[in-house]
This record gives structure tokens, sequence and C-alpha cells, in this order.
């Protein structure tokens, strides 16, 4: 198969081996399952149950008011003690209400039953499954599933799925690819089946190799159709905007989405989660988490229920060792740093990278820049990070906009390329999120600017309607003027005619004119 | 447990600027040994004024700025463009040349910008063009290549003769100096020792070019930009040859005379001075390339590298903004 280039990208040292050197391995049950209620997009879900009550495994426990975001399912049986602010797996250490359940150790769960042949439903059901099954993006985004695979402006012709986990020390999609093929493989056949795609391609990186062997032997099996296609080692393949343009040729326009170029991408991960649903009813309750890094004793993948306390997994992969410095959430490239370690996993965590001392880079200060180029050249999106760099730092947002800021996917490419040591993407999350702020700005100005006018509209409108009215009442009373002069004249003329004498004539009478 | 949570990425450049600056050092040291060997040790002491008097500027220019002054200092920045202007110097130019020209680079070409990464002319270049012009006696009079020369000079006599001006007995600054052979292009009579005298000129080129080409193989240096410098010289030579062949000089010797692969490696490469985007970057090479021919052929200058460097960085800041890459997805 041809296989197309992006511009730029680095060879960065994998460190995959770290992670798997131990088998994977069955998380143990926690004694508390925390599930923060914050949502993708600012949304807070609502709890579904309330305080003492008891809830089983696989039970719905918080719900997105306006449906936009998959609900939240427990992950084993046990008591609702809390919901309450705790502390969220963000670097800001901010709080946010959470619901904690306190596990009763019977694992007791809801019966679920899965349809018996995907192809007699309708993807429209099928898409209300996946989303009642509470499946996001595993990749690291965590976008509603069922929205991504919803129906486009344009037919899906091609299904990508995404194996190329391309960031150094991640490996959990390797795992779930080596022990999990098939299921990966039928998730595919599901979401192909959904979208109405044409083709159906699986990439992985052509260094994964017992992945690439697993998936061909679980595909002699019968689960064809599917091509799998091994990738360059490079990073940033494993990004959406890469993989489709490797694989495609296609670029996503600017400012889109892979849809409008009939692409859908999705990670291994996410697909079999979705086999899981359809097939079997299981709601996403657990997924695959590397936890590696020279900081921790044992490093290895785990399946992890959500809402494990993360502190729960460092222990179980031999704890930390003398040299853990800083616990990462994702990976070296586009991970972030966590405050401290009593944090719940959530569903879009695929690695805790615990870095010990020395094994990335201490925060140094940053060299002027020498406008050296190295950063334009690693680019994956060909922007020129260094005028970037340059626009945001002296606040000419306007211009950083020129050179098309937005576009950056925040890949880390120019950082690592750069010899001055600039924190260029925490210059460009800066810029990116000044420019934001001035937009809802402007949108608010705009907002405000238009209800004054539709204020002083409505108010001239009134103030014409009053005026109308008035000249409408004046008419009319001018009308019921006339109409009495007429009868009084009238009157007078019967009077003139008749013998009997009028007291005198009507004032008016002499001036009175035609209406 | 409490982690400090710094920004990704986390993985260590592979590349830091002062290693760049020390590996562009190491790469001019064929083209110095080159011409330590054909002009004598008069290159090294200018080395040495240049270094002095650019990194003292530069200490007290960061000290009046309030600046962190030792890593900038310490930079490799200013001892490169030290360097870089020395080896442009006559080698017996008095000592008040290169310290001037040195400082005068690192204040105003430098400094007063904003330091490095701020300005718009490459340093050295500009501390050559401003000695050029106000001093063109002493700055035209280079010495003899050593195969030529009567009597080379000693290191104590070459000391003795930049900081003292005095020669041993018997011989004059006029007898040891020479026109540089691209200086006798304007002087028609001389130009049958054109070949002969360009020999010591090849070696130096040849020096250069060497620690040019390790540069592009270590990836420290854009290729557009000495491909572009030096295939539009040729071109342009190559077009002024065939008009009037009986008129040297050769392509060849344009390649190799003068300052050609000095500049077309190490001068019109200075990133901060240069064009960033690729196609910037050929138009930049290939601009310097074509104004070093016509000042050579048709200037009032013996050599033409530091003007066109100096007009070519003029037009960077336009080169980037016409010459922007289409950005994925646009």
């Amino acid at each position: 198969m041809k296989l197309w280039n992006f511009h730029g990208g680095l060879r960065l040292d994998g460190h995959k081996q770290d992670s798997t050197q131990l088998p994977p391995r069955t998380a143990a049950l926690p004694a508390r399952l925390v599930y923060p209620l914050p949502q993708r997009g600012g949304v807070l879900a609502q709890a579904q149950v309330a305080i003492g009550e008891r809830v089983l495994k696989n039970q719905v426990i918080a719900r997105d008011p306006l449906d936009q975001q998959p609900p939240l399912h427990a992950a084993s049986s046990g008591f609702v003690v809390a919901i309450e602010a705790l502390p969220l797996p963000h670097p800001s250490g901010l709080s946010d209400l959470c619901l904690v359940i306190e596990t009763d150790g019977a694992d007791e769960a809801l019966a679920c039953s899965g349809v018996e042949d995907f192809r007699q439903h309708p993807p429209a059901a099928l898409r209300r499954l996946i989303h009642e099954a509470g499946i996001v993006g595993l990749g690291g985004a965590a976008f509603p599933t069922a929205r991504k695979i919803a129906p486009g402006s344009r037919p899906i012709d091609t299904l990508i799925l995404n194996g190329a986990e391309c960031e150094p020390y991640i490996t959990c999609d390797d795992s779930l690819l080596r022990h999990h093929a098939a299921a990966v493989l039928a998730g595919g056949a599901i979401l192909r089946h959904i979208l109405g795609a044409g083709r159906v391609w699986l990439a992985v990186e052509n260094e994964r190799t017992e992945a690439l062997a697993a998936l061909r032997s679980a595909q002699a099996g019968g689960t064809g159709d599917i091509e799998i296609v091994p990738v360059p080692t490079l990073y940033p393949t494993g990004g959406e905007k890469q993989l489709i343009q490797v694989l495609t040729g296609r670029e996503v326009p600017n400012h889109g989405l892979p849809a409008d170029i009939g692409v859908a991408c999705l990670n291994v991960g996410t697909a079999a989660a979705v086999y899981r649903a359809v097939v079997h009813g299981q709601p996403l309750i657990e997924r695959i988490v590397t936890v590696t890094g020279r900081g921790v004793r044992e490093p290895r993948n785990f399946l992890a229920r959500i809402g494990t306390p993360i502190a729960d997994l460092i222990g179980q992969a031999g704890g930390y060792t003398e040299a853990a410095e800083r616990l990462i959430l994702g990976g070296p490239m586009m991970g972030h740093a966590l405050p401290r370690d009593d944090l719940p996993l959530v569903k879009a965590a695929n690695c805790l990278l615990i870095a010990g001392r020395g094994e990335f880079l201490a925060e140094t200060r940053a060299l002027p820049c020498i406008r050296c180029g190295a950063c334009a050249e690693v680019c994956p999106i060909h922007l020129l990070p260094q005028q970037l760099y340059w626009y945001s730092r002296s606040g000419q947002l306007e211009r950083a906009a020129d050179h098309q800021l937005s576009a950056c996917i925040e890949c880390g490419c120019c950082d690592v390329a750069c010899p001055s040591r600039i924190p260029l993407v925490q210059h460009f999350r800066a810029a990116k999120g000044l420019a934001a702020a001035k937009q809802r700005e402007r949108e608010h100005a705009d907002h405000a600017r238009q209800r004054h006018e539709a204020r002083a509209a409505r108010k001239a409108e009134e103030q014409r309607e009053r005026a109308a009215a008035a000249q409408r009442r004046k008419a009319n009373l001018d009308k019921a003027a006339a109409v009495k002069e007429a009868l009084a004249r009238a009157k007078q003329k019967r009077a003139t005619k008749a013998p009997t004498p009028s007291p005198e004539p009507h004032p008016a009478d002499s001036e009175a004119s035609e209406p | 447990m409490r982690f400090a949570t710094p920004p990704s990425p986390y993985l260590a450049p592979a590349r830091h600027t002062p290693r760049i600056m020390a590996e562009v050092s190491l790469a001019l040291v064929p083209g110095l040994a080159a011409l330590v060997v054909q002009f004598g040790p008069g290159v090294l002491i200018q080395c040495l004024v240049a270094l002095v008097a650019a990194l003292l500027a530069e200490a007290a220019a960061l000290r009046l700025r309030g600046r962190p002054s030792a890593a900038t200092l310490w930079d490799g920045s200013a001892a490169l463009t030290a360097v870089l202007l020395a080896v442009s110097l006559p080698p017996l130019a008095p000592v008040w040349v290169a310290g001037f020209g040195a400082v005068f680079a690192i204040l105003v070409g430098k400094q007063l910008y904003g330091g490095l990464g701020h300005n718009p002319f490459n340093p050295a270049m500009v501390g050559y063009a401003v000695l050029l012009v106000s001093f063109p006696k002493p700055m035209t009079a280079w010495l003899a290549p050593l195969d030529l020369s009567a009597a080379p000079l000693g290191f104590a006599e070459t000391w003795n003769a930049i900081f003292q001006r005095e020669l041993p007995e018997g011989l004059g600054f006029d007898a040891l100096t020479l026109a540089t052979p691209l200086d006798s292009l304007k002087n028609p009579s001389a130009s049958a020792a054109i070949p002969s005298v360009g020999a010591g000129w090849a070696w130096v080129n040849s020096g250069f070019l060497l620690g040019g080409l390790w540069l592009l193989g270590r990836k420290l240096i854009d290729w557009r930009i000495p491909v572009g410098f030096l295939g539009a010289l040729s071109a342009c030579a190559l077009m002024a040859f065939l008009w009037d062949a009986a008129h040297p000089p050769t392509p060849l010797f344009h390649l190799f005379g003068g300052a050609t692969m000095l500049g077309a490696f190490f001068i019109a490469t200075d990133p901060v001075t240069a064009a960033t985007t690729p196609k910037g970057r050929w138009i930049h090479g290939a601009g310097c390339g074509a104004l070093v021919f016509a000042i050579r052929a048709y200037g009032g200058y013996p050599d033409g590298v530091a003007f066109a460097v100096l007009l070519m960085n003029l037009a960077a800041p336009t080169l980037d903004h016409y010459t922007r890459p289409r950005v994925y997805g646009t």
C-alpha cells in the first residue's frame, strides 16, 4: 500500500520495552472509586444516585443533563459515600465535584446483554447503544465516540483504526493489540457497519512487531476485510491529522474535521470498547493504562477500572523508586504533569509516566532564539514556530493568527528541536488561550451591541407604534367630530325647515368644512 | 506524594545553542589553518585581539543593559563573531583595526539591537564594513601568500608589526603587502598574475569549504544557502566568462578566490540574520552569490561578500514574509 509523508516529525527513543517486559495485569479492585463529574467541554454530569445508595457494577451513576457527553458507570458494586469537591487529574490541581464509591468487594454486576447480530441493527440504534455504554475516544482526547461516528455532511469512505501509538513510553494500545487483537478487529467491523465506510485500515507503527503479528493471526481467524498497515515509526504519526495524511495523502481542512474529507479515525482501544459494548453490552468501566518510567519499580500495563486512584496503580507497579520526581499523565511529548497522586484514573488516561531524576529535561532558562529554523523543519503542520513565538510573546495575536497559530497541534516537536530550549508550545498554548479570550470578549461585545441595537430598534418601533396609534386616535376623534357636526347640521336644517324656532345658530356652523 | 508540574514536552532538546556556536567555531579550523600556513601567524594574533575586544565589549554591554552576563558571555556567539571578523582582516593590520572592528560589531551590530537573536545584520560583517569604509588603506593591504613572499615573518616579528608597527631592518610594509587577487581584477595590467596569485587563496577557500561541508553533514546549517550562494555566483561568473572568455577570471577563480567559501558557509548562513523559510533561504543564498559577483565585477570594493550579505540581511524579513510555506490543511 502506498504511504505518504508528512512534513517534519521526530525520531524519538520510544522506551516501549520499559513497560512491555512484564505481562499486562488486571489491577486489583480498589477500596474507593472516584468519578469526577466535570466532563469534556465544561459540562457537569449530574449524579443519578444518592449518597448512601448501593450501586452495582455497570450501573449508570452520572449523566450529562444535555446528553452531549455519554454517561458514567460504576466500575464495581459498593456504596456511594460522597459527592464532594476533590482534586481533579489536572496540572492546575483544581478541585471539583466528584462522586465517590466505597467498593464492597462483591463486584456484583447489573446483568447486561449485547445485540445478537449487529448487522441486523440500524446504525442509529447502535450509536445510541455506544453512547449509553459511556464510550469516549481512548486515545487521550476523550471525544464522545457516538458523536464522532454520527452522520455528517458527506459519507465516510475510509475508516482508520489508529494503533500508531507514537508517543514514547506509552504501550497501552500495543498491549491491547498483542492480547486483544480480535476484539479490536471486531470493533472495527461494527464501526464500519455504522459508518458505511468502504474500506478500513488499521495502522500500527512498523516497530510494533508483536502487535502486528497478533493482528495477523487474529485476522487469520476470519475477521478479514480490515487492512493492517504498518506505518513508519516517526513522531507524531499517531496524530489524527498526520495518520490520515500518511494513509490517504489527504489533509483535513484547517478548522475542519476528518469527516469533511470522508474519513473517520478512531483509536484501537475505542474500537475494542465498541465491540464489548455492542456484542456483550458492557459499558466502558475499565481501560488499559501504562504505568512506566524510571520512577516506578515494575513498569507494566494494567487493565484498570476507571475511577481507580492513581496511587493504587503505582503501588501495584511496585511503588516509587527513590529517583521518582515527576508524575506525568500521558507521554513525555503531549502529556501533562500532575501535582499529586491521590487522583482518579479517568477514561482519557492512557499512561502514567513516573519520571526519575535526570530522565527528562530539568527546567532550564531559555536562551535567545537564534532563528535557526530547526523548529520549522520538524513542524508536522508546516508552521514557522519561531515567527509564532515572536508574535505570541509580543502579543501580536493577529499576526500570530495570520501565521495559523490555531493550526498548531501542540505536538511539542519544535520544543524538542529548539537548541535555545525555548518552551515554544507553552507560549503557543498561552497565545491560543489569549486569542480565545479575546474572541469571547469580542463575541460578548457583539452580543451586547446586538442587544443594544435590538433594544433601540424595539424602542423606535414602539415609539412609531405609539405615534401611529395617536394618529389613529386623532383621526378617529376627527371622524367622530365630523359626524357630530354633520348631525348638528342636519338638525339645524330640520330646525330651519320646521316652524319650531331654534335657540341659537351652531357656532361651528359657519366654520364647518367638509370632512 | 507531591510533584512539580512543568509544562510538556519533557524530552531534552538534542542540541544546545552554545554547543552549536562551538561546533561552528570548530568548523572554522581548517580554513584558519590554511590562512596561517599561507599568511603567517598574523591571522592568529588578529583572532586573539578580536576575541579579547569582543568579549570585553559584550561584557560591558551586558552590564550596562543589566543582563545576566555569565551565560550570555560564554554562549560562544561573541567569540564566533570575533573570529569571523578576524579571518577577514589583513594579517598585519594594526591592532586597533581588529579591536575597533570587534567592538563596533558587538556594540552596534549586536547589543544595540537587543543582543543575540535580535540583530538584523551579521555583526561580523557590520564590523568589517565599517572598517573597510572608514580605513580603506590598512584594510586592503594584504600580505602576499607565503610562497610568493620574499621574507616570511616569524611570530615575534608579526607581533611587533601588529602592535608596534615595527618591521625588521630593511623591510617596509609596502614590500610585504600585495593587492589581493580580486583587487587586481580592477587593475587589468596585473591580470596576468592572477592564476599564480590566486593559488594561496584557493587553499584558504578549500579549508573553509571543508569546514562548511562538515557543518552541512552535522546539519548545523541549511544546505540551501551555500548551494544558492555558490550556484548563483557560478552562474553569473560563467555567463560573464562565456561572454568574454579572453578575460579572466574563470568561474573557478570566483569560487576559490576572496571570501567566497567563508561567505557561503559561515557568513550568509548566520541563522539570526538570514531568511528562515526554505524558499526564502534559496533566494537569500542566491541573492548573496549574485551580489558578490556584481560587486566584484562592477563595484568599487575588491571583495563583495560583506556587502552582499549585509544587503541580503536587509531583505530577509521581506523574504520571510513572502515565502511562507503552505500550512497543513489550508
